[in-house]
């Protein structure tokens, strides 16, 4: 099957089978290869993925499901401006060790944050329950979406100010 | 000459981490994200039985489907010798099973094909014809006389018996139990775990048919080592075998061992010409591959009234699964168990341990621990505290009354290791003081009466790590010494190679901070080239807390070296002979005329433009580390729970953990280290367990059964650092990669225990879960 879909704001088409899964689909066809699989039960979130910008894992959906809407992948993060403020604060606050649940932990934050500026810890907990980490103990990546909830807020705050 | 002094971001640093610029990016390399031209995908037939004889094997179906490339069977992996592979405790594990079935999931064939769906179809059309036999599931069962014997195929074997493995003196102990006044023992499981990194398994084998050479690309903590047995596996020359190991996903010693789906694949790629990419999916890591624990444990304590103790003797039921294939030191059965006195004082000790094979699946790694340690750390820690409250005395206490003190240092235990260095008191004091033990006692007396359940546990740990000295430590007879090469180039910045390879430990950070804090060069001017054997000097990898204690070694060994020769090279720049040059780095300078001065950058240049005759041009060196004796991090953990009598869940009220692990190089992650770490410890105390059915069924292949801490249940931890150096370690640093998960078990356990304790429960074995705990409530409220 032909699919359309907006990958990180770039229109994209693919040719492909009806069962394959959208994590497949952005690894292997559009070789954004930042989207990990970490397990096969929708447990783990290694494959999250921003669809019409909210949060879903890419291995419990089919390719096909995602004709016509937007993808954003941890490759789209980042603008011309650099970093997004998530990517950033996950390496100041050293919320990444492997790196193997990063892309799936940052989109989930940065998500976090269009809805919620200003998230408690128990807020942050909540939201990346769905997402495991094996290496830092989730401490770390807490203060980092906390770090970066602040490093938006001022810049609002200097957009405003300046406007 | 001189520059503008610039703090040099060496030891004690917390640099922010190189590897994060790829990783943030989505731009890391891990092994699912590399394609070769032409590649192919194999994926696995597992076994449905735990133990059945295989009477055949059509492949006919599978052959037949589009896409399909080849099947490969242990018929044809036979033919050319690999249908069986040497394991690295010296046993012997089939590749593709031909005889008969040993565990649920065990490899029996596999399929390759031009696109990996087409693969996982075709590997559904494999028939294979079983005969189900009887099963054992645990070394209890494996020791009846009347057990089916797992291992028939093996000449000799005529039972399920592996080895019997005994340290220390046991009749000094018999004599030191006979003084006792009070003898306190414990009897519990350790269970199966799984380390399960996020990233599961798998390799791309590409061997050139043309040139013979064979590059594999793996998920390996070891590669230098697995380069070399699949030289002696497979027969292929040394020098035409490349591991590469590249981002890994995490490995906590589940990436150590050779798999067989990594000798497939190659065995595939050679007969094919092409290469072939093999990736496990979740499941096929979780039923397959190693396992960390499964221990059966009996314990016991002998003390005088006083508390002060005499002696420890332990025995193990070791289950080692269908193959023995423990990764760790060949001379040691059950590892580094025979820590088991840990930080205590006392004059005798004796471990018997017996390994048994079942029908579960092989390899026994360290998961997240040195060897088999984590167990020796949970036996004492659980049976000082059971003694203290026998005795009547505070479990802190106890621990202080019989702890090794600094002046004892180095002190030789009853089992023969000679720890380094040690301040066990000062570590403990700290962490009371932080969690406010005094006040907790009182408040959980105020909240015992009004008949809450609240506990207070600790863990005084001593770990031993930095697998180590040549003379007792090799796997499969390579000596676990590790290497380290630095060049400098004439820019002045260099290049580091090493042995070991991070698994997101930050080596690329944190071991050119070790070359910076010796040389003077900014650690981002050092790049750190790892996981590839071709380019990387030999050792035995990155598992048991051991690359700080020995590639850490290797490279402040090496930089040492490179600075030997600067200052030959610094004294023909600045006239003087050698003896007149200093070296505070960044810059050597003229005794007595501090004024006339290069520094290490104009060094290097000079290296390669302007060297005195006679001397070789660069700036570079290697180092092989032996190291003199193992390093003994240590630390106390401690505990605060809430345990709801009504469901048996316990929270985590505080978890304060202090740790010394001698001199931190990078403390941002080393606490990284400690987190993760402490979650992990949390995780096999209150969730993780690999259980089986009475019919061999793993119950606990996904992520849905085999439970993993999210953020929601992972305890908050509050950190506190003590320093004593290891006193032999060229940096006095000993590792903390492990501790953690060493120590902290328990701690929880201990914690809910203390809870407990009044109504008359006296152990309960991890994991911890609410069923559990409530079930040992009602027990304990049952009339006797």
């Amino acid at each position: 099957m032909e699919i359309s879909v907006t990958v990180n704001g770039g229109a994209r088409t693919a040719d492909v089978e009806p069962r394959m899964l959208l994590a497949h689909v952005i690894r292997e066809e559009f070789g954004l290869t930042g989207t990990h699989v970490g397990c096969d039960t929708t447990s783990c979130g290694a494959c999250t993925v921003l669809l019409d910008g909210s949060p879903v894992k890419s291995c419990t959906m089919f390719g096909v499901q995602a004709d016509g809407r937007e993808v954003t992948t941890v490759e789209g993060l980042a603008d011309a401006a650099g970093l997004h403020p998530v990517q950033a604060a996950f390496q100041e606050e050293h919320g990444l060790q492997c790196g193997f649940c990063t892309p799936g932990m940052m989109l989930v934050g940065s998500a976090l944050l269009e809805r919620n500026p200003d998230p408690s810890d128990d807020d942050i907990r909540w939201a990346i329950s769905g997402n495991l980490c094996r290496c830092t103990g989730y401490m770390n990546i807490v203060k980092a979406i906390q770090a970066a909830a602040k490093t938006k807020a001022e810049a609002a705050q200097a957009a405003a100010a300046s406007a | 000459m001189t520059t503008e002094a610039t703090e040099i971001h060496g030891i004690g640093h917390s640099v922010k981490r190189k590897e994060d610029g790829r990783l943030i990016r989505g731009k890391g390399t891990f092994i699912d994200d590399m394609q070769l031209p032409g590649m192919l995908y194999m994926s696995i037939l597992r076994s449905p039985f735990a133990h059945a004889t295989i009477n055949g094997i059509d492949t006919s179906r599978a052959q037949a489907v589009t896409g399909v490339v080849a099947v490969v069977t242990g018929e044809l992996m036979a033919q050319h010798n690999l249908a069986w592979m040497p394991t690295m405790s010296g046993d012997t594990q089939a590749v593709l099973a031909t005889d008969k079935v040993r565990f649920q999931g065990q490899e029996v064939a596999a399929v390759i094909a031009e696109d990996p769906y087409i693969a996982k179809d075709a590997v559904e059309l494999i028939d294979v014809d079983y005969d189900a036999l009887g099963v054992v599931v645990s070394p209890q069962q494996a020791l009846a006389s009347d057990a089916p014997v797992i291992r028939d195929e093996k000449e000799g074997q005529s039972d399920n018996h592996i080895y019997h493995w005994e340290s220390g003196d046991a009749e000094a102990t018999d004599r030191a139990f006979a003084q006792a006044d009070r003898v306190v023992s414990l009897d519990t499981f350790y269970p199966r775990s799984h380390p399960a990194p996020l990233e599961t398994c798998g390799c791309i084998a590409d061997v050139n048919s043309a040139t013979g050479q064979t590059t594999i690309y793996m998920t390996s903590q070891a590669p230098h080592a697995i380069r070399t047995v699949f030289a002696l596996v497979t027969g292929l020359p040394e020098e035409n075998i490349r591991i590469v190991s590249p981002d890994l996903g995490g490995g906590f010693g589940n990436k150590v061992p050779v798999y067989p789906g990594y000798v497939v694949a190659t065995a595939a790629s050679l007969l094919l010409g092409r290469p072939v990419k093999w990736i496990e999916d979740r499941s096929e890591n979780l039923i397959s591959t190693g396992f960390a624990r499964d221990f059966h444990m009996h314990g016991e304590l002998a003390l005088k009234d006083d508390g002060t103790m005499l002696g420890l003797r332990t025995s193990l039921l070791a289950d080692e699964g269908a193959f023995h294939a423990d990764a760790q030191p060949s001379k040691l059965k059950v590892g580094l168990y025979h820590v088991v006195t840990g930080s205590y004082d006392m004059p005798a000790a004796h471990v018997a341990a017996d390994g048994y094979y079942t029908n579960k699946a092989p390899g026994g790694v360290a998961y997240r621990c040195s060897f088999r340690v984590t167990e020796a750390s949970y036996m004492i820690e659980r049976l000082v505290q059971n003694a203290a409250y026998e005795l009547g005395m505070d479990p802190a206490d106890l621990r202080k009354k019989n702890f090794i003190r600094p002046e004892q240092f180095p002190y030789e235990t009853p089992t023969g290791l000679v720890y380094d260095s040690g301040d066990y008191r000062g570590a403990m004091d700290l962490a009371l003081e932080t969690i406010g033990y005094d006040e907790l006692r009182k408040e959980q007396a105020r909240k015992r009466a009004d008949g809450k359940l609240w506990g207070i546990g600790i863990a005084s740990f001593t770990e031993a790590v930095g697998a180590g000295p040549h003379k007792d430590y090799d796997i499969l007879g390579l000596k676990m010494n590790d290497g380290a090469e630095l060049r400098i180039h004439p820019t002045g910045k260099g290049i580091l190679k090493i042995s070991s390879i991070t698994q997101g430990q930050g080596h690329e950070t944190t071991f050119a901070q070790i070359v910076a804090e010796e040389i003077g060069i900014q650690p981002e001017d050092i790049k750190v080239q790892h996981g590839d054997t071709d380019n990387t000097p030999y050792g035995l990898g990155t598992y048991a807390s051991r690359s700080t204690p020995t590639v850490g070694a290797a490279t402040a060994m090496v930089s040492r070296r490179v600075i030997e020769k600067a200052r030959k090279i610094a004294a023909h720049l600045l006239e003087v002979s050698e003896e007149d040059v200093e070296f505070t780095r960044p810059t050597f300078s003229v005794k007595g005329a501090p004024d006339k001065a290069v520094t290490i950058q104009d060094v290097a240049f000079a290296a390669y433009t302007n060297f005195p005759d006679g001397m070789e041009s660069g700036l570079e060196a290697s180092y092989y580390y032996d190291p003199p004796n193992l390093t003994f991090p240590f630390g106390t953990y401690a505990v605060a729970v809430e345990v709801d009598p009504d469901t048996g869940v316990w929270d985590v009220k505080r978890m304060v953990a202090v740790d010394d692990c001698g001199v931190r190089i990078n403390p941002m992650i080393v606490e990284g280290q400690i987190h993760g770490g402490l979650t992990e410890g949390y995780a096999i105390a209150a969730m993780q367990q690999i259980t089986f059915d009475e019919a061999g069924n793993c119950i606990g292949s996904t992520f849905i059964d085999y439970l993993l801490p999210t953020a929601m249940e992972t305890p908050r931890f509050e950190l506190g650092e003590t320093v004593t150096p290891s006193p032999h370690h060229p940096i006095g640093a000993k590792g903390v990669g492990e501790s953690a998960t060493v120590g902290s078990p328990a701690a929880y356990v201990n914690a809910v225990i203390d809870a407990l304790w009044p109504l008359g429960v006296r152990n309960i074995d991890m994991p911890l879960t609410s069923a559990k705990v409530w079930e040992a409530i009602e027990a304990a409220k049952a009339p006797a």
